[in-house]
């Protein structure tokens, strides 16, 4: 019974049978993979959204690319550990690691001209299990979806200035960002501004019960207000150069970690909406700040401070934005990590 | 040992379980990298686990392989063909093998906690380094396209064999006997 190298009839319909599978599983893959639908928000058109007239900071971030490194400590209380089972909260103190930083795709940004200011820190519970975030300082996200941010990101780089208004017609709910962006005090440190995590989580207690929550760090170093214009006055590096000084001064900086229960029905998919005032909150533990160092050999460089990395007793909620923001930074990270070249260590710090 | 004339059952199963898993890696994975959408996290979460447990399967699948061997090829398959066979199964496995060690060690050395399905926390074996992620990501997505593009020449190769060849190989690794065709090999 040997047919071989006698392709029958049969054969050539069997060939035709074997080209079909394979351009139909190459086509499936390419599907698959987006190379069909230009349509799918992808996180190379979030980062390409990002990426200034000016082009890409190569070897930096591609959001918060101005920044600067600190470590310090978590302390927990132990109040925690009645919404969530994860060990951060129970009373203990726990190595931290972070990154002050400001919402600006230029590295070189001059400090008064970027209106939201960041931070990135993780927290490392003694198993192994980290927990990351990376929380702002307005006290809601601009927009309500992750596509919202795209279209966002679109619009106010258009020099045409119907675009912006097309883009709050279209996503009204940016106008009480807009607000807060226009109200709302500046301060002359990042010491002195309060860090809100905005998107929702789900806490598991130990029983099993689960709370949707929100978490900011508020300071606990009191800021006078100034205007923007006096802001410009000064040099356009002075927030690191005042949180240096600060922390090398004054001593390590605290920030006190406020998690807010949602009641049933409170919006959890939606950053851009505040929860009610009155809300159940529970003071968790402190963010103790006590060394700066500069971002450039220090220990927040290498961090993607991205969201998603919870530790057990943390899980995500039904919000949208974790999820995209975990696929963009991924994706930043290996940009900048592949840049490195383009934004050398200068090797002063570590060996 | 003499040659025997099918893959032992145990190994065929592996092979068909892996096959169908490898193809769904593979699929997710281009998948997830090219969405913002929620699901990319169960499918992150599916490819990490997934991609380690492959990882423990090709170590048992080659065991098997040292104890049973495999069955000759046809007798009248040209030489080169042979070699072809032999290289290609050779790719396949060292891509089975090295694939998941890639996926781990890209997110070591980005210093990104690996935690798997039902929170297993793998400890990382490499420092964070720029240089050997960016070299672990790059050899990650290439040689996960060339392990697509050689499981198609596989897949095409089976088939030639199975539809147009008609000369047994199929039925060696086949789940179920093939009633006329497994003996044919002989
Ligand atoms: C879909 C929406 C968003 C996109 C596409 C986005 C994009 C990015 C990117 C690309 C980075 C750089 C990541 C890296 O290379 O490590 C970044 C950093 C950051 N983002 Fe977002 N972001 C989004 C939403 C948010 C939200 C809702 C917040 C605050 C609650 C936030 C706060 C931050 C902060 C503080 C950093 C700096 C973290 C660090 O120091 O490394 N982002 N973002
Ligand atoms: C991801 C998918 C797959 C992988 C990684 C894979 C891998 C392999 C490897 C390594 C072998 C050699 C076994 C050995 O000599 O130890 C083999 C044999 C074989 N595979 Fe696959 N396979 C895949 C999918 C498929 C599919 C979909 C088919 C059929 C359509 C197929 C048909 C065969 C056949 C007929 C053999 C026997 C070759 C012989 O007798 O030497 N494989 N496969
Ligand atoms: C059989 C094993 C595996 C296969 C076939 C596979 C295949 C793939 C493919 C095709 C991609 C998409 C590459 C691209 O187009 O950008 C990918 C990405 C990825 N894989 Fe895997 N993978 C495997 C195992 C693993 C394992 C074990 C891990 C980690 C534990 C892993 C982690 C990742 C990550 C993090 C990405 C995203 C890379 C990035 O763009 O940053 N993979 N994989």
């Amino acid at each position: 019974m040997n047919q071989s190298g006698n392709p029958s009839r049969s054969g050539s319909g069997s060939l035709v049978l074997i080209a079909a599978v394979l351009g139909g599983s190459a086509a499936a893959f390419a599907y698959t993979a987006g190379w069909l639908s230009p349509g799918r928000l992808t996180p190379e058109q979030m980062i390409s959204a990002l990426t200034p007239p000016s082009g890409a900071p190569f070897g930096h971030r591609r959001n918060h690319a101005k920044g600067i490194c600190f470590t310090g400590v978590f302390e927990a209380n132990g109040n925690g550990a009645e919404l969530s089972s994860a060990r951060v909260f129970e009373r203990g103190t726990y190595a931290a690691l972070g990154r002050f930083n400001l919402g600006t795709a230029d590295p070189n940004a001059v400090d008064a001209t970027v209106r939201v200011r960041g931070l990135g820190l993780q927290i490392a519970a003694a198993d192994g299990e980290e927990w990351r975030m990376a929380l702002i300082n307005p006290p809601i996200f601009a927009v309500s979806t992750p596509q919202a941010f795209h279209d966002l990101l679109i619009a106010s780089g258009k020099k045409d200035p119907e675009a912006m208004k097309m883009f709050i017609q279209a996503n009204p709910e940016f106008t009480a960002f807009a607000t807060w962006a226009k109200t709302a005090p500046w301060t002359t440190s990042y010491a002195e501004e309060p860090y809100h995590g905005l998107n929702s989580f789900i806490f598991t207690d130990a029983k099993g019960g689960e709370h949707a929550v929100r978490w900011s760090l508020l300071p606990t170093a009191k800021g006078t207000a100034v205007s923007q214009a006096e802001l410009q006055s000064r040099g356009p590096d002075f927030l690191e150069q005042e949180i240096t000084e600060r922390v090398r001064i004054a001593g390590p900086q605290r920030w006190t970690m406020v998690t807010t229960v949602a009641d049933p029905g409170d919006p959890t998919a939606d950053p851009s909406k505040a929860w009610p005032e009155g809300r159940r909150t529970v003071q968790v533990g402190t963010l103790v700040v006590q060394r700066i160092e500069p971002e450039q050999d220090g220990p927040c460089r290498d961090i993607n401070f991205d969201p998603t990395v919870l530790p057990r007793g943390i899980r995500l909620s039904d919000d949208p934005f974790p999820a995209a923001r975990s696929s963009v930074y991924r994706k930043s990270y290996d940009l900048r990590a592949a840049e490195a070249g383009d934004y050398p260590r200068t090797g002063a710090a570590k060996p | 040992m003499s040659a025997p004339r099918r893959f032992a059952p145990i190994q065929r199963l592996l092979h068909w379980l892996m096959a169908a898993c490898i193809i769904a890696m593979l699929f997710i994975g281009v998948g997830m990298v090219s969405t913002v959408a929620p699901t990319y996290l169960p499918l992150i979460m599916i490819h990490k686990t997934l991609g380690v447990t492959l990882l423990i399967l090709v170590m048992i699948r080659l065991a098997l392989r040292r104890h049973y061997g495999a069955p000759p090829l046809p007798a009248d398959l040209p030489p080169t063909i042979k070699l072809g066979a032999r290289l290609s199964h050779l790719f396949l496995y060292g891509c089975m093998i090295v694939m998941p060690l890639l996926g781990l060690g890209m997110l070591w050395a980005a210093a990104y906690p690996v935690v798997l399905y039902g929170g297993i926390q793998i400890p990382a074996l490499l420092p964070q380094s720029d240089r050997v992620h960016t070299l672990l990501w790059n050899a990650h997505v290439y040689l996960g396209l060339a392990f697509f593009a050689l499981v198609l020449l596989h897949v095409a190769a089976a088939l030639f064999h199975a539809l147009v060849r008609r000369d047994g190989v199929f039925g060696t690794i086949a789940l179920f006997p093939l009633k006329s065709r497994t003996t044919a090999a002989e």
